[in-house]
């Protein structure tokens, strides 16, 4: 059993993977970052406060909700979809905006900078800004702002300024760069509201425990309706914030089978995909050792999925160490595959899903039939797909005015 | 533990950056051996990284040129071996972890001992992952460069203490580029660091005028020149090593010369 439990034999490392690489200017912050965490995480005011933005604000939990027309439709496992879609800003990302912005404000901090992919983790981290009176700058791939305008405006709307960012090949990783620069410019007020559990340590924590609320409700919410544990948790995987909340109350249940669900972009084996973990290598990058997309030499590559959300080189270190301990399963999930998923479950189910969430959709169309019926799969919904329904009809050749 | 050290006894050192491989083989060549015979003391040779997030816009695009042709560490180490028939000026590399990571610590080491590169400046290695290469560096007569920045505050005692080579000290926060001013309390920063060790100190970040030389490297032991140079190779390519040699014979005069009372 032990080998099962989440590692830390390193301070802040996940087997061989995590530490902490990053400019020198920024690891005083890393620190303090680090400290105030572990005097407030279990502290009974500061978990009160969470909580109740939590339920009051945010909307949770989330339900679990027991797609009947799918589960018959595929004539398989039963599929339970966890709702993280129907947040407040239509996300899993804001139940880490508020832990980490909360965190921030107990440091004393008035300014809040955050990358963005798909827009989600900005528009949660200008939400909670907005809410919390802090000034709030994003980062955000200029291919990203093209293909999410409407994230980009609400940004806006809510306050935040928002950055093109136009170096590299403009999307993510790009981003995350720019936001580091940004950091290490000005560290003293800003605190960086990482969005992914990704970068170096604690962030990779941080995102992991303030994420775990999801799978924590999952365990309530299923023990209470089917009094079991779900044989198979099933999550997108970009740089992995909602697969390790989904994830994270389930890794020490063994008979728990956990599949994090990649970007394949347009095929596993093609030069086009962010599917990390199945062709990666260990790197170092974006301050943690992790799996990458890189060359032989260690350039990062520039990857490709229709998905801004998981168009990502890297993954956080806590998944690579899941993969490589074999505790988790990490999968690829083509564009078209999302695709058909993305109409599949809105006509099934009435849902209109993240691109990024129907990923994991499309996976479990594929696997569902092959288990039996008396099996339980949860599926994490990530997110709401309002955002890409525009870029989805583009793909389908429908063009419409937006 | 090299010499490096030595290169700053009685002596304030000039340290100039360019890119390997920028604006290409013989280029670079070029530019090292005319940097030597100007009178820097130090070289420090760039190895680009794809996302070097420490550099600002004009090292940026120093490295895109780079990429353009095709660097790759191998042949950096080709670029090094032919500059070593013209000069023996100390060098060292300044590149990000994931290149030596993925070369293998043990033989890029290994590399820079063969070639005479007596450290690496690795600016997204801090103190807390010195250790996985340190001990190898060591075993190959490298000195892993620590940096020290405006906000390393009680920091400073173990890096200080750690110190091989030289320290970098930082000038001031965000990314490398050109500067009209640095932070206030360098001269705090640098008495705190003298507390601590005996290791030289050369700052480094914005430093561009004659004036700022002087200044940094009186306050310090060393001044490190970085965009200001690579914005030379940008604008001269070619003959960019006539442009770099006047441009450190300039700086080496203002370093030199004793300092002005205002």
């Amino acid at each position: 059993m032990d080998q099962l439990k989440t590692e830390t034999t390193k301070k802040g490392h996940y087997g061989e993977f995590g530490g902490q690489y990053i400019p020198e200017t920024l690891m005083n912050e890393l620190t303090k970052i680090e400290k105030t965490y572990d005097e407030l995480k279990d502290d009974a005011d500061f978990r009160n406060e969470l909580h109740t933005l939590l339920r009051d604000y945010a909307n949770r939990p989330s339900l679990l909700y027991y797609a009947k027309n799918m589960t018959e439709d595929l004539g398989g496992a039963q599929i339970y979809l966890k709702r993280e879609d129907l947040n407040h800003t239509g996300a899993h990302k804001i139940n880490n905006v508020l832990g980490q912005a909360l965190l921030a404000k107990h440091m004393g901090k008035t300014r809040f900078i955050a990358e963005t992919g798909a827009g989600q983790h900005g528009v949660a981290t200008a939400t909670v800004a907005a809410l919390m009176g802090m000034e709030c700058e994003i980062f955000m791939g200029k291919k990203d702002t093209e293909r999410q305008k409407l994230n980009v405006y609400r940004m806006e709307l809510l306050g935040a300024k928002v950055h093109a960012v136009t170096t590299g090949s403009m999307v993510l990783k790009d981003a995350v760069n720019a936001t580091l620069q940004e950091w290490a410019g000005r560290v003293d007020d800003t605190f960086y509201v990482m969005g992914s559990a990704v970068g170096p340590y604690p962030f990779p924590k941080l995102v992991h425990d303030f994420q775990s609320v999801i799978s924590k409700e999952t365990k309530k919410q299923l023990q209470a309706q089917k009094q079991t544990l779900p044989d198979m948790v099933v999550a997108c995987v970009g740089g992995g914030s909602n697969a390790i909340g989904s994830f994270a109350d389930f890794i020490d249940d063994p008979s728990v089978k956990l599949v994090g669900v990649e970007a394949a972009g347009k095929g596993v084996d093609t030069d086009q995909t962010a599917a990390t973990i199945e062709r990666g290598s260990t790197g170092i990058f974006h301050g943690m050792k992790s799996l990458f997309l890189q060359d032989k030499d260690g350039q990062i590559d520039q990857v490709y999925s229709i998905s801004a959300g998981l168009d990502y080189p890297g993954v956080g270190p806590e998944h690579a160490s899941l993969a490589a301990k074999g505790r988790a399963q990490y999968v690829g999930i083509t564009d078209d595959e999302a695709v058909d998923a993305f109409e599949y479950i809105a006509q099934q189910e009435g849902i209109v899903a993240a691109i990024e969430s129907c990923h994991a959709v499309a996976y479990v169309r594929k696997i569902a039939p092959t288990m039996s019926k008396d099996k339980i799969i949860v599926c994490t919904l990530s997110g709401r797909g309002d955002k890409d329904v525009a870029s989805i009809a583009k793909y389908r050749g429908v063009e419409i005015d937006d | 533990m090299t010499n490096l050290s030595d290169v700053f006894t009685n002596h304030k050192a000039l340290i100039p950056f360019v890119i390997a491989d920028d604006p290409d083989f013989d280029g670079t060549v070029a530019n090292v051996v005319a940097l030597a015979n100007a009178g820097a003391d130090i070289v420090e040779l760039g190895i680009p990284f794809s996302d070097p997030v420490a550099d600002g816009p004009v090292i940026q695009a120093g490295d895109l040129r780079a990429f353009k042709q095709a660097v790759t560490p191998a042949k950096i180490f080709d670029i090094v071996a032919e500059i070593r028939k013209q000069t023996q000026v100390p060098l060292v590399f300044l590149t990000y972890i994931n290149i030596p990571f993925k070369y293998g610590y043990e033989a890029f080491c290994k590399k820079c001992q063969e070639l005479g590169v007596s450290g690496l400046v690795v600016p997204d290695l801090p103190y807390e992952s010195r250790d996985e290469i340190v001990p190898i560096a060591e075993k190959y007569d490298v000195d892993i460069i620590p940096l020290i920045t405006p906000t390393s505050a009680d920091r400073i005692p173990k890096i200080a203490k750690a110190a091989t080579g030289f320290i970098y000290m930082v000038s001031s926060l965000g990314v490398t580029g050109t500067r009209e001013s640095f932070a206030n309390d360098l001269s705090e920063v640098i008495q705190s660091i003298r507390a601590n060790t005996d290791v030289p100190v050369a700052v480094g970040f914005g430093i561009h005028t004659p004036d700022q030389a002087r200044e940094m490297a009186q306050l310090a032991d060393g001044a490190i020149v970085g965009s200001a140079m690579v914005k030379l190779v940008e604008e001269y390519g070619r003959e960019a090593p006539e442009k770099l040699a006047d441009y450190a014979k300039t700086l080496r005069n203002a370093i030199d010369s004793p300092v002005e009372v205002r």
